[in-house]
């Protein structure tokens, strides 16, 4: 039992971990002078060169560099065969669409293949440049061209050649825009057997690619993923292998044509023995794809929305914009408004039942803790009322307005203020027992958690603190943290105005993962199973699965999606900008109904028994059957 | 009402409280005060791992490492792991060349990210998030292999334990497990192997993935290809969890209930890793085993 040792390797981060690149104005073989890199692989670079052999043109040339660091002697030889065999294979063809090959040399641990220079640009760049979907005319006729090359590699004698390798960046277009077939590196007789035999490129290869099988199905499959991947602009190495049938081409670029679709999904057929059996006869399809949509109008596109008529249970009119959440107690509902009022309705048809006026817009959503109800105004105050008369108990200044909603546990009300505080106040002496001093406005609500306090700042701060107002550790977003953490498990979520859903480990502040979203936001998250649920300015209410920070839908509302979501049993509630109030289901974010009301939604709904309490900019009150 | 002001007004904590434990009266007094009183024992992760070569084969491929490590004291304490397993890839290709590298760099990339910001003195979390700082090691090990060792590879699964919370990342078919007591238990990672993507397609049955013949070919691993897709899960780990790390030596050839079964009657983590080899073993030992077991305690 050898175990190999190996040369203690580099961690150094300055140093770049792949090998130094000949120097652009170096003279390679006292022939070729390199210009420029062009092409960086695991083994080596490419670089534009030019033959001084003809000094008096500027004749170009690519150089293939394969540097061989591998310390064991039989592994650098096996490397040396697998790179002279890719030399040997390009001498012996001759194709339009197939770089010639012009020289081949090794210098001390260094092999190099010298090509054809191909002016333009891979297919996989050009995918990801074009804003948009390519055009269908451009890639059938980059297909059909792909055909042809194929064609001939499966009719070359004595054996045919599988190239193994076929996928958007093997595939240069050039200035005249015809295709070239690139790296031919792997293009030989298949290894069987061992453990992780692995040759092509995931996403690509076809199945029984890694069972060790090569024939020419499998270059035919790997066309049609290449194919697949250019009209969808969906990079299978990102998906589980052979999905292309989850995400069918129509339903990513409906400007596709179905006959294309058809041709494309019969290449990619699981089984080899459904696709076609060769180059020709796809090439074939192909052209009768090209002679027919010629012909054939374009079919309509789906229209997915189809909103239900939704009708109000009842409404409640205040005097300016509702921009907070209600709040329901012993049957009654409690609401701020801009208009300087918290409302207290009758939950089941909406009546007034009382209202207490401050000095100025009330824009936080209250709390009860036993016969009180407790919210802060813009005035600067902290109000506690009667929760039945509606009357005044006391107050608690601040010096700024409050924004944060107040949050109560064990008698103490904590909120924040923009004087820069976050205020802990016990309900049974009327008094603050600490302030936190944050370094700007605090607007986002405090969470409890296990005797830890997390709240937000407009500073793009997050701090945790005691229960004693000290400081456990402090994390900072690129900017404000105006809306609300939640907690699930040991994890703290929130978003930032920086465009970022964060996930916070709550002892450390340690971030797990950041979710990446189009604009910022200040609506607290939502979840439900393992999804959380989160709008942004830019439109788009996201599904974000929480073990490990990635995407699984997303809804594309009219305007900003400001106001947070909200989930009852399988569907997620939110309003937008836009003025629509949303219902979606939840696991797949498909619209269930719409409903429009008169102005911006900027504040989170409330469900209970069924029924969805929503304020609106229009100074509307909402109830609406969920 | 003690518990309440404990919490809330303590600025500077009470003297006695601190220095001596409650005396039988006072507890019996207290009642379910006592039972929301901060835990005074340490928490901690314990960890332990088992190897073996098996019974066919000549050459370890198999590469781990594990590392444990506690802070506690007055000012709050917090448990920082790491814990990867690599299982080279066969034959000639030079697989323990490639899975000795992985486990190398991943560990050496993380820990000077992480170990520096777990011993501030001013707690100060790194600015990097976790999966971004672990995807980043696993394609440093990628760039690594290709350079001492092109034409290898290995699968890699690495996991971080920050106090109760582990994320872990994951290319190739050695698995991270889940196992609660009373023998539920949670395959946490999804096998990039074929016979995995056949089952999940529904071309082969769980019976058949269990015997088909190329179950060990894999679609993903490090050292292979040009681009690497690696997967990043975080969950949190409870006090009577433990997470197990493997090669498919042991879960290829020992069922998840025999699994769950040791685990059980063993009275240690290292009695436990002992008794998975010899149990991978007694099935005959096809494949390199390694298994690494993690508990939080606290």
């Amino acid at each position: 039992m050898v175990t190999q040792s190996v040369t203690p390797p580099s961690f150094d981060n300055e140093r770049p971990s792949s090998v130094q690149h000949l120097a652009p104005g170096s003279l390679l073989a006292n022939r070729y002078l390199i210009q420029e890199v062009i092409g960086v692989g695991g083994m080596g670079s490419v670089y534009r060169a030019r033959d001084m052999h003809f000094p008096n043109v500027p004749r170009l040339v690519a150089v293939k560099e394969m540097i061989n660091m591998a310390p064991d002697p039989l592994v650098r030889q096996t490397i040396v065969q697998n790179f002279e065999r890719e030399a040997n294979i390009l001498a012996t063809l001759n194709h339009p669409a197939i770089p010639k090959i012009y020289d081949y040399f090794s210098q001390d641990n260094r092999s190099y293949l010298v090509l054809e220079y191909i002016h333009g640009k891979d297919l996989e760049a050009i995918i990801n440049e074009t804003p948009g979907f390519l055009p269908e005319e451009q890639v059938l006729h980059w297909a059909i061209q792909l055909c042809d090359v194929l064609s001939y590699l499966h009719n070359h004698k004595p054996d045919p050649i599988i190239f193994r390798d076929m996928k958007p960046s093997n595939v240069m277009i050039n200035l005249s825009g015809d295709v070239m077939l690139v790296d031919f590196g792997i293009a030989r007789t298949f290894q069987v057997g061992q453990k992780g035999t692995m040759i092509g490129t995931e996403g690509y290869s076809p199945p029984e690619q890694y069972r060790g099988e090569a024939t020419p199905l499998a270059d035919i499959y790997a066309l049609g993923a290449t194919l697949h991947h250019a009209l969808t602009r969906r990079d299978p190495r990102l998906e589980p292998p052979f999905s292309f049938s989850e995400r069918p081409i129509r339903k990513i670029n409906p400007s596709v044509s179905p006959e294309l679709e058809i041709v494309i999904n019969t290449a990619l057929e699981y089984e080899p023995s459904k696709r076609y059996q060769s180059a020709e006869t796809m090439k074939e399809a192909l052209l009768s794809v090209a002679r027919k949509t010629g012909a054939l109008s374009r079919l309509p596109t789906v229209q997915i929305l189809s909103s239900t008529t939704v009708k109000p249970l009842w409404t409640f009119k205040c005097e300016d914009e509702i921009r907070t959440s209600p709040l329901l107690y012993q049957g009654h509902i409690f609401i701020g408004s801009y208009d300087h009022n918290l409302y207290a309705l009758d939950a089941t048809n909406g009546s007034f039942i009382w209202k207490y006026p401050t000095e100025g817009g009330v824009v936080t959503r209250p709390a009860v803790s036993e016969s009180e109800i407790i919210f802060g105004s813009e005035d600067g105050n902290l109000y506690v009322l009667n929760v039945r008369s509606g009357k005044l108990l006391w107050t608690y200044p601040t010096n700024g307005p409050v924004r944060s909603s107040p949050r109560i546990s064990e008698n103490v009300v904590i909120f924040g203020s923009d004087d820069r505080r976050v205020h802990a106040v016990n309900l049974a002496h009327t008094r603050a027992i600490w302030t936190f001093n944050a370094a700007d406005a605090v607007r986002s609500t405090p969470l409890f958690h296990q005797e830890r306090i997390y709240v937000g700042c407009e500073s793009g701060d997050f701090y945790c603190l005691d229960l004693r107002g000290e400081l456990k550790w402090r994390q900072q977003a690129r900017r404000a943290v105006t809306a609300s953490p939640i907690v699930v498990g040991q994890t703290i979520y929130f978003p930032s105005l920086d465009g970022m859903l964060y996930a916070v480990e709550g002892q450390t502040g340690w971030i797990l993962w950041r979710f990446r979203m189009g604009k910022g936001s200040i609506a607290t998250p939502a979840t439900a199973e393992h999804l959380l649920f989160v709008g942004s300015a830019d439109g788009n209410l996201y599904a974000v699965d929480m073990r490990d920070g990635r995407e699984v839908w997303r809804f594309r509302a009219e305007h900003q999606v400001s106001g947070s979501p909200a989930i009852y049993k399988d569907a997620v509630y939110f309003g937008s900008a836009d003025g629509m109030f949303y219902c979606l289901e939840y696991r797949t974010g498909r619209l269930r109904w719409q409903f429009q009301t008169g102005g911006p939604i900027t504040a989170a709904p409330l469900i209970y028994d069924d029924i969805v309490y929503v304020g609106s900019a229009d100074h509307v009150l909402y109830a609406l059957l969920a | 009402m003690f518990d309440f002001l404990r919490k809330w007004f303590s600025k500077k904590r009470s003297s006695n409280a601190e220095t001596r434990p409650l005396s039988p009266e006072e507890l019996r007094d207290a009642g379910q005060v006592v039972a929301t009183l901060p835990r005074r024992e340490v928490s901690q992760l314990v960890a332990a791992c088992g190897q073996s070569v098996g019974r066919q084969r000549e050459l370890n491929e198999d590469s781990l490492l594990a590392i444990t490590s506690t802070i506690a004291g007055n000012t709050g304490g917090v448990a920082f792991g790491l814990y990867v397993i690599a299982d080279g890839m066969g034959g000639h290709q030079y697989g323990e060349v490639a899975s000795n590298i992985a486990v190398r760099v991943v560990a050496s990339h993380l820990l000077r990210r992480l170990f520096p910001a777990f011993l501030d003195v001013h707690p100060q979390a790194p600015d990097q998030p976790l999966r971004d700082l672990l995807e980043q090691a696993f394609l440093e090990a990628q760039r690594m292999i290709q350079r001492e060792a092109p034409g290898s590879g290995t699968t890699l699964t690495a996991a971080v334990v920050i106090g109760q919370q582990v994320t872990v990342a994951h290319v190739g078919d050695s698995r991270a497990y889940l196992l609660h007591p009373g023998g539920y238990h949670e395959v946490i990672t999804r096998d990039h192997s074929l016979v995995k993507r056949l089952e999940e397609l529904g071309h082969i049955t769980p019976e058949e993935a269990a015997s088909y013949p190329n179950r060990n070919v894999l679609y993903r691993a490090v050292g292979q290809g040009d681009s690497l897709d690696i997967d990043v899960y975080t969950f949190s780990l409870a006090p009577s969890d433990y997470l197990m790390l493997c090669s498919d030596g042991l879960w290829g050839v020992v069922s998840d209930e025999k699994i769950a079964r040791i685990l059980q009657e063993s009275p240690t983590l290292e009695k436990a890793c002992e008794k998975l080899v010899e149990a991978a073993n007694e099935s005959g030992g096809p494949d390199n085993i390694s298994v690494i077991l993690v508990r939080w305690v606290g």
